[in-house]
């Protein structure tokens, strides 16, 4: 059997690939997906806790659906807001976007 | 003795009235409306002391003090409140018959003095708030309604000495007046302010015990009033507003600088006499040094002068300082046993009132005939103003002393007085009113005698002044000549029984010589056109000349105080202090708080990529402190 | 309701009308009729206060109401006056009412600008209506925050800047109102903001009003131009415009005043005794030092905030005195000055409107040009120096008097120097009135004025008969206003 170890180095290779992402990407997009590969290492984590550790409980499961949910909501909202950025600016360079600040 | 009530609202009345119709009334209707309501107040004033020395004296021989209203205008506490109301004793009888008269003759001559004057209706109303005050303040029931009244004469001399209000000097003069005065009245108010805490009333006579308390400290409060009272009679060194002050109209010089307001210093010394001399005799003796210094200060000062105003004004210093100096001379309350100088003093008030607005009406008469009031402008004027002449000359005699005219008797009681307080001071005094005599006939040859200025008189010839201004001249001069033969210790004395006058033929005698000798020595030095010895004298001493001119520097003292010190030295630096050390800490503050918000504001890229990085910092920190616990 | 409630509710009504105006006709008929109606009122307050204490009605404070809406905190709606709060309205009504029309010819946002001005009267007439800690702080904001924006925006000068220095400074004395009064509330027990309530419990120990006393005094005092923290007063008053100036110095500066009186040192008593001592100090140098300093100022405003300074300086060293004499001659002398300046502001907006400067060394002569204004400015003037026969003398009195009562050397040396303050405010008035109104006009633009218009004769007029009622028949507002002290101060002292 798969030990639970294996599936946490995975998440916790994906959380840090997805930090890494967002921190050195400048673009939008990029940042966007970087931001999606940490909240599915998450949902991971709540799949393989709830599986290894409380095997006769559903909520790990339920939480990662709805977390699934809503990052599926969150992206679409972010990506409506990218494009509407790129409408006006013709850009998504993060260093770009200083419109509005100040 | 109701009715005395109209005395000080018919003048206040007048005031409103001509002051809120301004120049909507005519000249001559604002005019005749103050001067028959002066009218009026002076038969009231006379109807007055009539009825009052007419009632007779009580049981105990003295005229009783009336008090026909009274009413509480601002409480303090319990015991201590600010009363209006009218007080009458001989003393404010009598000041109310020389206010009332000279008040009148004033408006009387206006009329003449300042036809077709710009603001002849402002004049007219702030002559009326002149009047009022100057009753208001000698009929006072208790001493803080004396000095309210008291700043408001201080505020109608300053109205009336800035009339002219173009005239850069005048505006420089009523500031003058006005500013020196209220800081003696600094004095006389915290005086009042010890004298009502202490005894527990504003009155003029507290109760025993009341006065038994304050005891210690009842010196120290009469010698601050008396510092008010040396401002507004212009006692050294206070005195440099009044010579100023003759910027004004001079009719306003004779009735409020010569005659009036100025002595309202001696009324306040003689009201608390009975406390001086109960509790203070020091300092009523420092009084009479003080006021013995102002005359010779002021004699020697007038000797020198060129504008006949400011002669006037120096003789009128000198002679306050003569009634400061007979009531600083009473050892007792006794006018047998050393109180003399009480009386003498009152009666020099009265005499010198009249004559001295006789002497600044007759000056009046002839700045209005030269339109100058430098003596050079005048010379030979008899021949043009006879009645002016005469009348001028019956006051110059009053004031030397000669008898029989008034200003002898009162003068004689005055030495008499001071010649049984000390010789020194008897002397001193005889001294200074020879310096009287001469100066007053110098003033007179120069004025009337003397060489003609022809070149100034071909271009418009001197003339005898209106009728309007010679009757106030002529009644003045009678009231001159004859005032000295009433019985005045009848009415007033220092305790208030009746004291027969006795004229001392010993100090008459020698200062009836004095004063010969002073007007001789004056005939001789300036009657003839060319004036040989005088100005050898001022050349030869040409150092005490100028000094004495320049009024040995006394302004300039002040000027320079005022100026270089409290200007410079307090209040521009104080100015500098506020604006950049209180101010500028405040600005720094904010200037800090910006600074630092700049500083801070960096952390706020905006970029979300750094603000990870600090959130996974921090994170991350949490941890190992975590795991370090 | 409470009729006292009248007070806020008719400024807010104004606004309302103002909202709903159209055209400047219509906004001066509200601003008219509202400011009579207030003014009307406060007159009528006045009467039927003294009709109901001759009644003999005894309580401390009349026609008081209560109504709760913060529960958890004890906060009511509760108003109550005494005679302190009357004199205060009055004053009040008076300001807003000439204030009207000293601003009768502004052009440029009139709504806006009355608009803003109403909301500020809300807050002045609610403040000194409300017996209750925080409802008062919050009229007190009411009426801070307006000040920012007209000042900011239809000031003159360096406007913006102060405008922001005034409304940070007294921002920060109101942060320090708001801790003390939570330190009030919660070291009484935390049961009441009443503020006669928590007089009568009477609880806080003595080591916490310690803390609480200092701060909240500096907190108002800030408002009051206690120095050193009284430098918005001369920026700020500079840069408003004449209503506003009007009002601030007439009716907001008072609020300090009052504040102190009513919270610091009603509430606080026992601290207030034994650390008068430094206020006191600073009191009689804001006297002395605001007097000083107007002597050499050119601009006609800042001499008069800075105789402001010294003049609100007196009525915090006259409440510090803790006797009844002292306290009615301070809240004499809020009245009077509160008049006086308004006057001067309302004077100075006017000569300011039509030589479009303020620099005495650029005006003289204006007694030929403009004699109405003139006159009334050397009236002005003379009720500053303390006059007989005008407001300031009676105050002023009243409080020297009050301060002497206080037997001990250091009491007696800070009088006698707060006494100097009246020679030295005659040297500036005189100075001032000597520069600018006498002599010659210099300026041949300035020939061309003309006096007075009727509204602002109006203005001027209405103000110089107060101060003039004031200080020739003092007796009845004297005796109203330290009737109401004698509680207080017989609290205070025990």
């Amino acid at each position: 059997m798969i030990q639970m170890e294996y599936y946490l180095i995975v998440s916790t290779i994906m959380m840090f690939a997805g930090i890494y992402g967002f921190f050195t990407r400048r673009n939008l997009l990029a940042m966007l997906i970087s931001v999606e590969l940490i909240l599915n290492s998450v949902d991971i984590n709540f799949v393989v806790f709830n599986r290894f550790l409380f095997p006769g409980q559903l909520e790990g499961f339920f939480f990662s659906l709805f977390a699934i949910g809503i990052s599926a909501a969150e992206t679409a909202v972010a990506i409506a807001i990218i494009i509407n950025i790129y409408r006006n600016m013709r850009n998504i360079q993060v260093k770009n976007l200083d419109k509005m600040k100040w | 003795m109701e009715y005395t009530i109209l005395i000080l609202l018919l003048p206040f009345l007048s005031f409103i009235l001509i002051g809120l119709l301004g120049t909507r009334l005519k000249p001559a209707a604002a005019g005749a409306f103050g001067t028959i309501v002066t009218g009026i107040v002076a038969i009231l004033s006379y109807w007055t002391a009539f009825s009052y020395f007419g009632a007779g004296r009580d049981a105990s021989g003295v005229f009783p003090t009336l008090i026909p209203w009274n009413t509480v205008w601002l409480p303090f506490n319990g015991s201590l409140h600010i009363d209006l109301g009218i007080l009458l004793d001989p003393i404010s009888v009598m000041m109310l018959i020389v206010i009332s008269t000279v008040s009148l003759m004033v408006h009387i001559y206006s009329f003449g003095y300042m036809k077709g004057e710009r603001g002849f209706q402002r004049y007219y109303a702030f002559l009326s708030l002149f009047t009022m005050s100057m009753l208001g303040l000698v009929l006072a029931t208790n001493i803080f309604q004396m000095y309210i009244f008291w700043e408001l004469v201080g505020v109608s001399s300053y109205l009336l000495i800035g009339f002219y209000y173009t005239k850069k000097e005048a505006i420089a003069a009523s500031k003058k007046a006005f500013i020196v005065t209220r800081f003696a009245d600094l004095g006389f108010l915290i005086g009042i302010l010890i004298y009502g805490f202490y005894t527990g009333t504003f009155s003029f006579t507290p109760d025993a015990p009341a006065l038994g308390a304050a005891k210690a400290l009842l010196p120290l409060a009469l010698g601050l009033m008396f510092i008010g009272g040396a401002g507004k009679s212009a006692m050294f060194p206070l005195h440099i507003w009044l010579p100023d002050a003759m910027e004004g109209p001079t009719p306003v010089s004779a009735l409020i600088h010569a005659a009036t307001m100025v002595v309202a210093g001696v009324y306040l010394v003689a009201r608390m006499f009975p406390l001086f001399i109960g509790y203070a005799p020091e300092v009523l003796h420092v009084t009479a040094y003080v006021g013995a210094f102002t005359a010779l200060y002021a004699a020697v000062v007038a000797c020198v002068q060129s504008d006949i105003k400011r002669v006037l004004a120096f003789s009128t210093i000198s002679q306050i300082g003569f009634m400061i100096v007979a009531l600083g001379v009473c050892t007792s309350a006794d006018p047998h046993e050393g109180g003399l100088g009480y009386m003498a003093s009152m009666f020099h008030l009265f005499t010198h009132a009249m004559f001295k607005a006789l002497l600044f009406l007759g000056a009046g008469c002839i700045i209005h005939a030269v339109h100058s009031n430098e003596m050079s402008a005048m010379g030979g004027l008899r021949k043009y103003m006879p009645v002016t002449h005469i009348t001028f000359l019956v006051a110059c005699l009053a004031i030397a002393g000669i008898w029989p005219l008034s200003g002898f008797f009162s003068k004689d009681e005055i030495l008499a007085a001071c010649f049984d307080f000390s010789p020194v001071m008897g002397w001193v005094m005889t001294f200074i009113a020879g310096l009287t005599a001469f100066y007053m006939f110098r003033l007179y040859w120069c004025i009337f005698w003397g060489k003609e200025n022809t070149e100034l008189h071909a271009e418009h010839r001197p003339h005898e002044a209106p009728l309007t201004m010679t009757i106030p001249l002529i009644f003045l001069a009678v009231v001159t000549l004859f005032a000295g033969w009433i019985p005045f210790g009848e009415f007033i004395s220092s305790n208030g029984q009746a004291y027969h006058i006795h004229i001392d033929w010993n100090v008459a005698t020698v200062s009836l010589c004095v004063a010969a000798a002073g007007i001789a020595l004056a005939t001789w030095m300036y009657m003839r056109e060319d004036r040989k010895v005088a100005d050898g004298l001022a050349t030869k001493f040409s150092g005490l000349h100028k000094a004495a001119y320049h009024r040995f520097y006394i302004d300039e003292i002040y000027q320079f105080i005022t100026h270089r010190i409290i200007f410079a030295c307090i209040s521009t630096p104080v100015a500098w202090f506020d604006r950049h050390v209180v101010d500028g800490f405040f600005n720094m503050l904010a200037t800090v708080t910006g600074k630092v918000s700049w500083g801070i504001r960096r952390m706020q890229s905006g970029y979300v990529q750094r603000y990870g990085i600090w959130f996974l910092g921090g994170a991350l920190g949490l941890t190992v402190i975590l795991l370090l616990i | 309701m409470n009729i006292l409630s009248l007070f806020p509710a008719i400024p807010a009504a104004m606004m309302l009308g103002l909202w709903l105006s159209r055209n400047i006709r219509q906004i001066h008929a509200v601003m008219v009729t509202g400011s009579s109606l207030l003014l009307a009122f406060a007159i009528y307050l006045v009467f039927a206060y003294l009709g109901m204490r001759a009644d003999g009605q005894t309580a401390e404070m009349l026609l008081t109401d209560s109504h709760i809406w913060y529960a958890p905190l004890n906060i009511h709606y509760a108003v109550g006056v005494d005679g302190i709060s009357v004199a205060m309205l009055l004053l009040s009504a008076i300001i807003v009412f000439t204030g009207t029309f000293a601003s009768w010819k502004m052009t440029d946002g009139t709504k806006e600008f009355f608009l803003w001005f109403c909301l500020l009267s809300v807050g002045v007439f609610g403040f000194f209506i409300s017996l209750d800690l925080f409802t008062m702080f919050m009229f007190y904001e009411v009426a801070l925050i307006p000040m920012y924006l007209l000042i900011g925006v239809w000031g003159t000068g360096r406007k913006e800047y102060s405008a922001m220095k005034l409304t940070l400074m007294l921002m920060g004395g109101s942060a320090l109102i708001l801790i003390g009064i939570l330190g009030i509330y919660f070291g009484s027990g935390a049961t009441t903001m009443n503020i006669m309530e928590i007089a009568q419990l009477h609880n806080i120990p003595l080591s916490m009003q310690r803390i609480w006393f200092p701060i909240v005094f500096i907190g108002f005092g800030v408002l009051g131009a206690l120095f050193p923290f009284h430098t918005w007063s001369p920026d700020g008053h500079a840069s408003a415009p004449t209503a506003v100036s009007m009002l601030h110095a007439g009716v907001l500066m008072k609020l300090g005043g009052y504040g102190c009186f009513r919270i610091a040192i009603y509430l606080l008593p026992d601290a207030a005794q034994e650390l008068s001592w430094i206020f006191i100090i600073l009191t009689t140098i804001s006297v002395v030092y605001g007097a000083f300093s107007a002597c050499v100022q050119t601009d006609l405003k800042y001499i008069n905030a800075y105789s402001s300074v010294s003049h609100c300086g007196l009525v915090l060293f006259a409440i510090l005195m803790l006797n009844t004499t002292a306290a009615t001659g301070a809240v004499l002398q809020m009245l009077s000055h509160g008049l006086m300046t308004a006057l001067f502001f309302a004077l100075i907006g006017m000569i300011y409107g039509r030589t479009h400067t303020r620099d005495i060394r650029e005006l003289s002569g204006l007694m030929k040009i403009m004699p109405f204004l003139s006159v009334c400015y050397v009236i002005a003037g003379l009720a500053n120096l303390g006059l007989p026969g005008l407001s300031g003398f009676v105050a002023e009195m009243t409080i020297f008097n009050g301060a002497f009562m206080v037997h001990d050397t250091f009491h007696r040396v800070v009088t006698i120097i707060a006494c100097t303050s009246i020679v030295i405010t005659a040297v500036y008035i005189l100075r001032l009135i000597g520069k600018i109104l006498y002599g010659t006009c210099t300026n041949p633009e300035h020939l061309k004025l003309t006096d007075a218009t009727w509204d602002e004769r109006l203005a001027v007029i209405v103000l110089i008969v107060a101060i003039a009622g004031l200080g020739l028949s003092p007796l009845w507002m004297s005796g109203m206003i330290s009737d109401s002290i004698v509680p207080i101060v017989s609290h205070i002292l025990n």
